[in-house]
């Protein structure tokens, strides 16, 4: 629906959302047409319906789904609108699959800033146009106040992944090696240092980015030697390689000299007793790749953007404990583990 | 990070690694002591136990005042959290620290209680301004070292009559603990552990000094070093100790120059003597009740102790009968001794508190040792 069609514009600026928003009336409408429609734009939003129509090629798809509920919403380097939009195309891009289209569902608490909401869906256009990949379908729902946070996203994405390709998370073997595409800890760090009871001054900013372009390249470099392939989020690497030892029935044996995290996370991890490999990310990739092939993906990670950090930080091992274990700097070793409930800060 | 990374130079611990290895004699055997968390977390996460010689047994002390806070506390705590129209402020790691019967802090707040994560006292006095109806509790814990932080807060509240705030007081003290350690019959009747000396923690004595480690390593002729929590600084302190048994020394040394003296800081002492006395006895877990170990609020800071105001009950609740948190506190005992550890007991359900803390004993080796338990059934 054009908003033509409504007679005054949306106070975007002073407005806020009322449950009428929600209601399916033309309230509703109109804050899809002004807000979403306007920052999404796309051929298929613009057909109005409550579904989108498209052709895919024959072959294997890809699909996936993520929910979105970070506090704050804005913080250095995004908000969580980019982050629902790059965090669902890199689900779908693990998979070695070329992302297609998104779909975005929002729950909005009941007097959330209209400007708010406005700046939350340009980041969304803006970073599914940047990535190619749009969103063209989605749904508003509104919430009484103290119901929802501010604003919850859900999106699911869809993509096509080449003849031939089947990364899975069982597929690590020994001898394989592992590859990270940069620093580890930006996001969660950057989003730490901007909450409510614990602002503290730092440039470091979320590492959210979309990966498919990256991925792209390392299938072309080499994609028959990768055998799976996952972006460490909430949990960190840890939880990741934690994961995939489980599930591929093996151990890891990392080097913690080759794990690249920036100074400004290190020096808040200390401050705040933190482990850096728990600590999330949203534009980083581990693969593990066959150890034949390891040198030409490192070669064509590094040779992207996103990658260009990228290293080898250690291989895939036997262990009937599915033990990440990790040397030291000092030589020792350790254990690499999960994380125990929340990250809770130390007390000394 | 400068003056940081100077104390974590894989190259330099090489180079220590090898001068603590000559130093060692065959003969003997060195079993030290750490008191503190902070060592237990650094010697775990930098994995300097592959580091030393064989004869070097590390045991990990008690000092973790998360760990030492007993069930009955924290069930005195969720009490208070639960009365009506009352926030708990908490540091993070108290969240939790079992109770008795499974309960915890974190799931009192899951209940509905009020319980908030802070940083800092001035949180805590900062959520008493913002909201004068509701009673603000502060859970004061920590040994010498995060006392301090306390007695500015309390005359914060009385210079802005913040009569809702008050605090619910759990500090404890170093010297006697460490002393009841040497006084238990496990060690020194039975001498079912010996141990030929302490590492001694440095911010700790950042505000005590070396002092009050002067009497009991005279008394109990132990060598003592107080020692800074990098890596590098733990390592030159196990050298340092060495050093002392094959000298058979027992002195108190301080590694830790670049902030230690011998008096330690007379202002933090002196803000903290104002405010608090010593009570004849504090529960500890794993030590039980330990003279002269605890603080609590002097009568003329009544208005803000939460046990008189509120007239809270002393709760005294029996740990896990099978928990051996006690037995590895004293270092009598290995965390793969409990039939409990990594069976019940990890860090996802913790029973004993040394499970809760990533800086308890049984936390840190399983989070980051365990490894070890596998290879030497192996190789056994």
């Amino acid at each position: 629906m054009s908003s033509k069609a409504f007679r005054r514009k949306l106070d975007i600026r002073n407005g806020r959302v009322d449950l009428s928003h929600g209601s399916g009336g033309r309230a509703m409408a109109h804050l899809i047409a002004e807000v979403f429609h306007d920052s999404f734009s796309n051929e298929w939003l613009a057909r109005g319906n409550d579904q989108a129509a498209f052709d895919v090629a024959a072959g294997r798809m890809v699909m996936t789904t993520d929910g979105y509920v970070i506090s704050p919403l804005f913080f250095p380097g995004g908000n969580i609108g980019s982050l629902a939009v790059h965090g669902t195309i890199n689900d779908v891009a693990m998979a070695g699959a070329r992302p297609l289209y998104l779909s975005a569902s929002f729950i909005i608490e009941e007097g959330f800033a209209l400007a708010d909401l406005k700046k939350i869906a340009d980041a969304m256009g803006a970073a599914a146009r940047e990535a190619g990949v749009p969103i063209v379908t989605g749904d508003t729902k509104v919430v009484e106040r103290g119901k929802a946070d501010g604003v919850f996203i859900s999106t699911t994405g869809v993509g096509v992944v080449a003849a031939g390709l089947d990364l899975s998370a069982e597929k690590a073997r020994v001898g394989d090696r592992v590859l990270v595409s940069g620093t580890l800890g930006d996001h969660g760090i950057a989003v730490m240092s901007v909450r409510e009871n614990m602002t503290f001054e730092t440039d470091l900013m979320s590492d959210s980015a979309a990966l498919h372009e990256l991925v792209a390249a390392m299938v072309e470099a080499g994609g028959a030697g990768i055998r799976v392939m996952r972006d460490p989020t909430r949990g960190g690497l840890a939880a990741t390689l934690n994961e995939l030892a489980q599930q591929s029935r093996v151990g890891f044996r990392i080097e913690e000299e080759a794990i690249p995290v920036r100074p400004a996370v290190a020096a808040a991890c200390e401050l705040l007793g933190l482990d850096p490999l728990n600590v999330a990310n949203e534009g980083k990739l581990v693969a593990i790749v066959a150890p034949e092939a390891a040198c030409d993906l490192l070669t064509a990670m590094r040779a992207h953007p996103l990658g260009r950090d990228a290293v080898d930080i250690g291989q895939v091992v036997e262990d009937d404990h599915r033990f990440v274990q990790m040397t030291t700097s000092f030589g020792g070793g350790r254990i690499v583990d999960w994380l125990s409930g929340e990250q809770l800060p130390r007390i000394c | 990070m400068k003056y940081v990374d100077e104390y974590r130079d894989g190259n330099v611990a090489r180079v220590l690694a090898d001068v603590i290895a000559s130093a060692v004699e065959e003969s003997r055997s060195y079993r030290f002591m750490e008191f503190c968390g902070g060592h237990t977390h650094a010697i775990s996460r930098y994995g300097l136990e592959d580091l030393l010689p064989n004869n070097i047994r590390m045991i990990h002390g008690p000092g973790c005042p998360v760990c030492v806070l007993p069930a009955g506390r924290i069930d005195m705590a969720i009490l208070l959290a639960e009365r009506p129209n009352v926030t708990l402020c908490v540091y993070g790691d108290l969240m939790r620290v079992p109770g008795s019967q499974g309960s915890s802090l974190l799931r009192a707040k899951a209940r509905g209680a009020d319980v908030r994560m802070v940083y800092s006292t001035r949180d805590a006095t900062r959520i008493a301004e913002q909201d004068p109806n509701r009673e603000e509790e502060f859970f004061a814990i920590g040994f010498e070292t995060t006392t301090p932080p306390t007695p500015p807060a309390i005359r914060l509240a009385g210079k802005k009559q913040l009569t809702n705030f008050t605090i619910f007081c759990n500090h404890v003290l170093t010297p006697p603990a460490i002393q009841n350690i040497l006084e238990s019959p496990d060690i020194r009747d039975l001498g079912r552990v010996e141990i030929d000396g302490f590492i001694g923690p440095a911010h700790v004595s950042t505000v005590i000094g070396t002092r009050p480690y002067e009497f009991f390593a005279e008394e109990f002729g132990k060598p003592v070093v107080i020692s800074g929590f990098e890596p590098l600084d733990v390592m030159q302190s196990i050298l340092m100790l060495v050093r002392q048994v094959n000298d058979d020394r027992h002195d108190v040394e301080n590694q830790y120059i670049r902030a230690v003296t011998r008096d330690g800081n007379l202002r933090a002492k002196t803000e903290v003597a104002d405010i608090f006395e010593l009570r004849d006895q504090f529960e500890w877990r794993g030590l039980g009740l330990v003279p002269y170990s605890g603080l609590r609020l002097k009568k003329a800071y009544a208005a803000f102790d939460a046990e008189r105001r509120f007239e809270m009950p002393e709760i005294s609740a029996a740990d896990n009968p099978a928990c051996e948190c006690g037995a590895i506190l004293r270092g009598v005992k290995k965390p793969v001794d409990c039939k409990l550890f990594g069976t019940v007991c990890t860090p996802e359900t913790p029973m004993g508190s040394c499970m809760v803390s990533s800086e308890g004993a049984c936390a840190a080796h399983w989070t980051y040792g365990r490894f070890r338990d596998m290879e030497q059934r192996r190789a056994s």
